[in-house]
This record gives structure tokens, sequence and C-alpha cells, in this order.
């Protein structure tokens, strides 16, 4: 934020187009999960540049990744920016849940004023938004007509410059190696969360032998469940996003399956000399049912799949992931008796 | 989004042709194009292509669109077996 600019509905904080250090190191921060849930701005009218009563209303989401994802896109444009109050959380999700909605719409631009503010009654919406908000009823209830902007912000500039008028390029999601790169470190720190306690198992089970419990055992073969796990993270949270279009079957718990087996047999030839083959055998199976079910979350991630399908993936993926998991626990504490 | 393809045949999307004024916003606010215009109505030009947004039935006028949208998200569909769909919490 800059200064203000006075309006007739008071003093509207005008904000910058050039994102500081700050701005960019809190974003990687957030891309990496650390303060996702509270990273938001406060919602009401903010505005870029100069604009006056014929300037563009552009309305978006108060997660704060999404905001300077927006302004940073609007060099050399007056504009007014209307948030909304969607808990911190990113426009596509917030349509989705129903807290980017047309309720919300209305509600914001009647406390921000808008009518005093404006003399024309538009508002840009981010298309993606449509999930949650219906543009007839918007209009009908405040007055506002809903004009569909594009689903990315850096195409706002050439939307706005040539009247508003979205080409089916900027109508579309795409899903590059760039974003489904910067979406690894988020599923990464979502494993992290559970992983430790899948490792306590692991040493525990490890330790189960012949003479009872053995520290050292745990501590020797817990090692090997570690690195089987972190080859199955590999296999199901890097490397299926990475390749998504290239690996075969279009189920996630397929492609997680195809990257882990291959990986998997990469860590039983690194351990071929210092494991017996029940140790092998179970930690072949660990690391491709961990990394199946670690890209069969990644689902959740992407801008293309249907829960219908998911669900059947999932119905038919979980009964085999399961019985892998027991198999391979019952395989990795007798082989200790082996 | 014809660079990716996920299961065949899966979606609940269903369109009703009769009913179609044919005024195309279904068509501006899909993001994956799967809906086309032929003439002055509505058509389901990539079926597959669909990931249940619910975005095209949200703003029809007429009711001519129907789906039923979701979270497509393993670890939010798991939480809805196990707690219910009222309790169930998204990442």
């Amino acid at each position: 934020m800059t200064d203000f600019e006075k309006t007739p509905v008071g003093d509207v904080p005008r904000v910058r187009t050039v994102l500081d250090v700050t701005d960019i190191l809190a974003g990687v921060k957030v891309r990496c999960g650390i303060g996702r849930n509270t990273y938001r701005i406060a919602p009401g009218l903010y505005c870029i540049g100069t604009p006056g009563k014929d300037s563009p209303v552009l309305v978006t989401a108060n997660y704060k990744l999404s905001f300077d994802i927006l302004r940073r896109e609007l060099i050399s444009v007056d504009a007014w920016i209307l948030v909304l109050d969607t808990r911190g959380i990113n426009v596509w999700c917030a349509a989705g849940k129903g807290t980017f909605s047309t309720a919300e719409v209305v509600r914001c631009v009647r406390n921000a004023g808008l009518d005093r503010l404006v003399s024309h009654r538009r508002l840009v919406l981010p298309q993606l938004a449509a999930t949650g908000v219906a543009a007839r009823r918007v209009k009908k209830d405040c007055g506002f007509e809903v004009i569909w902007g594009p689903v990315r912000a850096k195409d706002l500039n050439r939307f706005l410059a040539v009247g508003r008028d979205a080409d089916s390029g900027m109508r579309q999601v795409t899903f590059s190696l760039w974003e489904r790169f910067v979406l690894i470190p988020v599923e990464l720190a979502a494993i992290s969360k559970h992983l430790l306690w899948v490792l306590v198992a692991g040493f525990i089970l490890s330790g189960i032998g012949p003479g009872g419990f053995s520290f050292d055992d745990g501590w020797r073969r817990g090692l090997m469940l570690t690195a089987a796990c972190a080859t199955g993270i590999l296999g199901g949270a890097i490397a299926v996003p990475l390749l998504l279009p290239w690996l075969p079957a279009r189920a996630f718990a397929l492609k997680g399956l195809f990257t882990g087996t291959a990986l998997g047999l990469m860590l039983t030839a690194a351990r071929w000399h210092t494991a017996n083959g029940w140790e092998l055998l179970a930690l072949f199976i660990w690391t491709g049912v961990f990394s199946s079910y670690l890209a069969m979350n990644f689902t959740g991630a992407t801008p293309f799949t249907s829960p219908s399908g998911v669900e059947k993936e999932m119905r038919r993926a979980i009964p085999w992931q399961g019985t892998a998991v027991l198999a391979g626990v019952a395989i990795w504490v007798a082989s200790a008796f082996a | 989004m014809k660079t990716f393809r996920y299961l065949s045949n899966v979606v609940t999307l269903s369109l009703d042709s009769d009913a179609c004024v044919g005024c195309g916003i279904c068509t501006d606010v899909c993001p994956q194009g799967v809906l086309a215009m032929a003439g002055r109505k509505a058509l389901i030009a990539d079926l597959d292509g669909c990931m249940e947004c619910g975005a095209c039935a949200n703003n029809c006028p007429v009711e001519a669109i129907r789906v039923t949208p979701g979270v497509g998200c393993a670890a939010y569909i798991i939480q809805t077996w196990i707690k219910g769909k009222q309790a169930a919490a998204c990442c």
C-alpha cells in the first residue's frame, strides 16, 4: 500500500503493482505450506493507479497470494479492486466451497458503496469464480452486471485492452510443467505431517525379531524402511506431478504404481547385498504402494480430475493398496525370522 | 483440457437441448472447453474433459445443464467416507 485515493465512499487504499522482497519471500513460504492458512488480507475496496468513476472494478479473493498475483499484472492500469472475504482461500477453491459466492459478491458491492463510486454497473470477476457465483443473480440482487474475466491474471491487461473480451486461450485452464512443479513443496509439506507416525511405526516393526525387541535392529532396519518411504515420496509426490502427461494409464494410482515400481527396483538393487530377499520384497512392495497412494492424492491439486472419476479410482485402488500394505508389513516382520 | 485426460465416461454432466435457450454463457464459464455452441443450442463437445466444477450449471439461466459438482481430491473423499459430507474439510 502506498497512500489513499479520496472518493465519495471514503479513503480507498492504493496498492502497488510491484511486489517487494517481503511479498516474494512470503509467497515462497506459503508455496512451501508455511502459514498458508493465515495468509490473507483485509477484505474491502482497494485501488491501483488513479481510477475514476469509469474505471473497471476487478473482484478477487482475500488469499494474499491471489491478490499479489492480480496486482502484479496490473502495471499501467487504473482500476478498483474489490476483495471478498473468502477466508484466505484462493478464487477457485473458495468458489467450490461456497465462500466466493453470489451472496458474498452482493454483500461486498453494497458494503463498499460501489454504486456511489463508479458510474457504470459492471464487475469483472475471474472466470473460475463461476463455480460459486451465478452472474444473473448478482445482477438481480445488486444491479451490477458480471463480466467473466480471464482465468489467469496475466491475461487481464489484454482482456481490458480489447474491450473486455476473452478468447478461448484465456478461458481454459492449463497445467504446464512449471504449474505442476510449484505444487510439489505443498504436497511434501502435507505428507510430512503424517510421515513421522509412519516412521515411528516402521522403527517399532523393524525392531521385532527372534530375540523379542531389539533397538539395534529397529534402527538398522528402520532406516531401510525410511529409504523406502523416501523413494515412495519421490515416485508419488515428485515424479508423478512432473512426468504427469507422459506416464502410462489414466488413473493416478496406476501412474504412481508405475513410478514407484521403477524406483523400487532401483532401491532393491542398491540394497541387494545389505538386505535379505524377504526384506527386499517388502521394501519393493512398500515403495510401490506408497507412491501409488501419494499419486492418487495428487488428484486434488490438478485442474482436470472430476470427483466422480477420483471416487471411482479410489474404490478400485484402496482395496489393493491396503492389502499390499498389510502384505508388506507381514513380510517385513517375517523377514527378521528368516 | 485437451492435453490431459482423466477417466472416461464417469462424469455426471448432462445437457437438456430442448430446454437450452442458446445464450452461450456455459461456453464462457467452462474452464475446460467442454461445451460449445452449434447454431442456437449448446452441446457437450468433450464430455471426458469435464471436471464437474459446476460453473456451467450454476450459470445456466434455464437449468438445462445438470452436474453433481464436488471436490476431486482423494483426501477429501476419504473424509466424506469416514466422517460424512458435513464434517469433511478440504486442504
